[in-house]
């Protein structure tokens, strides 16, 4: 059911030119920050205040550049919010219309099931720590591999290739050390 | 409003061609990532490459707005974080567009990624004063060559569009080139859907 990779790569390709065609580089990491401010905010209504012109924060990071990201997560009805939300149903639509992810690949990929056997625990618990180090190298870096990578080496921006580099120098070792056999 | 519409359906479209080409899915990164089945690198380096040609060619014949075009800083910081990004997708097999994709098409662990990446980018918030006094934050938005329109310094001093286009043939190229597999033996052989 995977697509060709000259039919896929074609389709993805057309989709980053087009998003800045008409608006702007495609990136989603940022968004991560914006819900933990949109949650931190409900829980502490001082994290985001309003000023004269605009919002900021008490965190450092949500109130740097004029307070980019405090003003996002107070009006979260923006562009690059809503884009990861479409980006969710998008995937869910496409899931959906090719008979869905079975019920096995749901519970536990088969890549793990074949190096660690049955054990989903371990399984959720390397996606989390996964998850972790992936969103704090992704916001040092300020961006991930939609942002930096793709959108990034498609402008031949400088800091698309240095992101590139630091990701595969560390993802194809780790890759090859936690997934001897092929799943 | 318009911005809405276009975030809704650029972003379905992106998250759906994300689903279609296996990228949402932790066998076909772990595939990549070991060597051993590099069709997703394929399908990768031929968007960057298609992506780069119709923009920049696009920015030549005046087609496409200059002022879309949106670099980022570069900075040490950016190396480690792509090491770290790195260490992560390949032990999780997600990064934050597909986690968030394989999580909306049901797959559970994608759950514990985002809440984990959730954690990961609240830390980075409660860090970010050590990083910024560190310089290792320090840097400039530089292009690879002088792209007409901006005001990006240049790398080389060559026509950033030209070389855009030469860059954008050279990730088609690319694609064109890799062999399935790199190790192992035998076919290489895709993953269960």
């Amino acid at each position: 059911m995977t697509l060709n990779w000259k039919l896929g790569g074609l389709l993805l390709g057309l989709v980053f030119f087009g998003a800045v065609l008409l608006v702007k580089p495609i990136g989603v990491s940022t968004q991560f920050v914006i819900l933990d401010a949109i949650v931190g905010n409900t829980v502490n209504p001082d994290l985001i205040t309003q000023t004269e012109d605009g919002y900021t924060s008490s965190n450092a990071y949500l109130a740097k550049s004029g307070g980019k990201y405090a003003t996002n997560a107070a009006n979260p009805l923006n562009y690059s919010f809503v884009f990861v939300l479409a980006m969710a149903m998008g995937a869910f639509l496409s899931a959906m219309a090719r008979g869905g992810v079975d019920t096995d690949e749901r519970r536990l990929p088969a890549i793990w099931y074949a190096n660690y056997g049955d054990t989903p625990v371990k399984r959720y618990a390397m996606a989390f720590l996964g998850g972790f180090i992936v969103l704090y190298g992704a916001r040092l870096a300020g961006g991930c591999t939609s942002g930096h990578m793709m959108s990034g080496m498609m402008q031949t921006s400088i800091s698309g290739y240095i992101f590139a580099a630091g990701a595969f120098a560390a993802a194809i070792p780790t890759a090859m050390l936690l997934y001897r056999k092929e799943g | 409003m318009t911005s809405i519409i276009l975030a809704i359906v650029i972003g379905a479209a992106f998250g759906a061609v994300l689903d279609r080409i296996g990228a949402t899915n932790p066998n076909w990164i772990g595939k990549m990532l070991t060597l051993t089945h590099l069709h997703l690198m394929k399908t990768i380096l031929l968007a960057i490459g298609t992506g780069s040609v119709l923009m920049f060619g696009g920015q030549m014949l005046g087609l496409v707005d200059v002022g879309h075009m949106s670099v980022k800083t570069a900075y040490v910081g950016v190396f480690i974080g792509g090491l770290l990004l790195g260490a992560g997708w390949a032990a999780a097999g997600y990064c934050p567009g597909t986690g968030v994709c394989a999580a909306a098409s049901g797959r559970k662990d994608a759950l514990f990624f985002i809440a984990g990446g959730l954690l990961g980018a609240a830390a980075y918030m409660l860090t970010y004063p050590a990083w910024k006094a560190s310089g290792l934050l320090d840097g400039e938005k530089m292009t690879l060559g002088a792209v007409p329109g901006t005001e990006y310094p240049a790398f080389f001093n060559l026509s950033g569009d030209v070389l855009g286009v030469v860059m954008g043939l050279a990730f088609v190229a690319i694609a064109f080139a890799l062999p399935e597999r790199l190790r192992g033996t035998g076919e290489a052989v895709a993953p269960a859907e």
